[in-house]
């Protein structure tokens, strides 16, 4: 039972982080005065991708058409991990933030050998970009989740947020900084605007559309819905980690109801916010984003450092 | 003692306290004149809630006069003033070009990490949960020192010299639970004349060197080049 409950929870966030995708692009567009998009939009791209026959280079080894299955195969056990609507399921326990976060690492690493694969001049361009953001961004998450890890003295998610549920609110400021850390380092990784921007195919600036420039059909459809994924599952990390309340913790229709609503008004709120973020920054220069994760690492650092100093 | 062990007072007391210290740090990667002022006053409103506190929660209801004294100099007065000098000086356009800026970052981690170690032994003698506000305060004064170390120009570093100060009184609030009137009130009318007093030095170097840059102090001689 628990683990057909694991099952359907993995299951609906994969169906659901294109609608995740698509409310975002609906209050963006809202917010820049344009007419949006239907919110099923995402959907319809992903159906039509997935019709086409994918179209691979001759030069391409095998490492370019598995690379989407690894990718979308990654994303798809890192939402297994994350509790969606609830906690204490079976798969939380096989595995902690170390390894979600190495998924993560994982996925980008097969998409960065893609990308130099086929041997285009943008697909390395875009691989060298991508792992630059990534060697800053990775120690400022781990630095927020070690934080968090500190605090609750385990690495595993879902124990982490049981422990944060009993001992109810309390003012930390290390949880302010791990944040704000977070949120940084989740813009920087997910491509989003400030550093990345998923809408354009601008040769000056793209980072992860220039890696995946050479796929088609089924392929770039698994690649995006993994962004998607990867999105939502950032979005949900940071809703569950640092305003945990409304997780279920009983697998009652009633707890689990109160929990789906709780994570879907707290994702609809945090999408509402990164919009609004979006629309009123502009794109950053590639040379200024080791700036900006440098300040990601420092939130992360002062997180920890507020820990050790002021809450033991 | 895990945090939600403290009271709510306590436990506002250490949240200030670190974003006191992040102030500080935003402070050192600040390039601009404005929004190191706005940081100070920032910084300064930090301390007068804190006072305010402290105030509300002990029986020393002075402390509600020292915490209108902050926010009437620290947050209004000074930054005011500085503000309408760096206009008058024609410096409000100016960015001023950060040296080993990652190294200073990493050096002001460090002396957070060191003010924690040096202040260890002197919090065991006190049994106020907020001591561990103590060391904070001391980060906030070597930030203060590391600010004034690290920039060229002259209103940076009587921003950093104003912080100093700051780090002194938090320490002075959340560690022993406020200090006596007359003590503050000295304090407070010495940082204002020296406010002022710094105004009328801003005028003199420049007259004297040209700049407000104290690097070129290094240079001055007795014979005009």
């Amino acid at each position: 039972m628990d683990w057909l409950l694991a099952l359907i929870q993995d299951v609906l966030f994969i169906l659901l982080a294109p609608l995740f995708s698509g409310w975002l692009k609906w209050v963006k567009c809202l917010l820049q005065n344009r007419r949006p998009p239907p919110l099923w939009q995402p959907y319809r791209d992903l159906r039509k991708l997935l019709g086409k026959r994918p179209v691979v280079a001759d030069t391409a080894s095998w490492l370019f058409p598995a690379t989407p299955y690894v990718v979308f195969g990654a994303a798809a056990l890192s939402a297994a991990i994350v509790p969606f609507f609830a906690v204490d399921l079976p798969t939380a326990a096989i595995a902690d933030m170390i390894v979600l976060v190495s998924f993560f690492a994982l996925g980008r690493f097969f998409l960065a050998l893609a990308g130099m694969d086929v041997g285009t001049a943008f697909g390395g361009m875009g691989s060298s970009r991508e792992m630059t953001i990534a060697s800053l961004a990775e120690p400022a998450m781990l630095m927020a989740i070690f934080t968090l890890a500190l605090t609750a003295s385990t690495t595993n998610i879902s124990v982490a947020i049981d422990y944060l549920l009993d001992t109810g609110l309390a003012l930390r400021p290390s949880f302010l900084f791990a944040l704000g850390g977070l949120l940084l380092v989740a813009v920087a990784e997910t491509g989003r605007i400030p550093i990345d921007n998923p809408a354009t195919h601008l040769e000056l600036t793209m980072i992860h559309e220039a890696m995946i420039l050479e796929y088609s059909g089924r392929h770039l459809a698994l690649i995006e819905w993994a962004g998607q994924v990867r999105l939502m599952l950032y979005g949900v990390l940071i809703a569950n980690i640092f305003l945990p309340w409304g997780l279920a913790r009983e697998f009652t229709p009633e707890a689990l109801g109160i929990g789906a609503a709780a994570i879907a008004a707290k994702l609809g709120v945090l999408a509402v916010v990164l919009a609004l973020a979006e629309t009123s920054v502009a794109k950053m220069r590639l040379f200024r984003v080791q700036e900006f994760l440098g300040f990601a690492y420092l939130l992360s650092l002062l997180g920890m450092l507020s820990h050790i100093i002021l809450e033991v | 003692m895990p945090v939600p062990a403290y009271s709510i007072y306590e436990q506002a007391i250490l949240f200030i306290a670190a974003l006191v210290v992040f102030t500080s740090f935003l402070m050192l990667g600040q390039k601009r004149l404005f929004g190191m002022i706005h940081l100070f006053a920032a910084q300064g409103a930090l301390l007068a809630a804190t006072t305010a506190l402290a105030a509300y929660t002990l029986p020393y209801p002075h402390l509600y006069i020292s915490a209108l004294i902050i926010v009437a100099l620290k947050v209004i007065l000074i930054p005011v003033m500085l503000h309408r000098l760096i206009i008058r000086m024609d410096m409000h356009r100016d960015a001023e070009p950060l040296y080993l800026y990652g190294y200073v970052m990493m050096g002001a981690a460090a002396l957070v990490m060191f003010s924690y170690h040096v202040v260890a032994p002197i919090e065991h003698l006190s049994t106020l949960a907020t001591r561990n506000a103590m060391a904070v305060s001391l980060a906030v004064v070597l930030l203060g020192m590391l600010l004034m170390i690290t920039r060229r120009q002259v209103v940076t570093h009587v921003i950093g010299f104003m912080a100093i100060e700051n780090g002194l009184f938090f320490a002075a609030v959340a560690s022993t639970q406020g200090m006596p009137m007359v003590v503050e009130l000295g304090i407070a009318f010495d940082v204002l004349v020296a406010a002022v007093i710094f105004g009328v030095f801003f005028f003199h170097i420049r007259s004297s060197i040209d700049s407000l840059d104290v690097d070129r102090l290094n240079r001055l001689n007795e014979v005009e080049p």
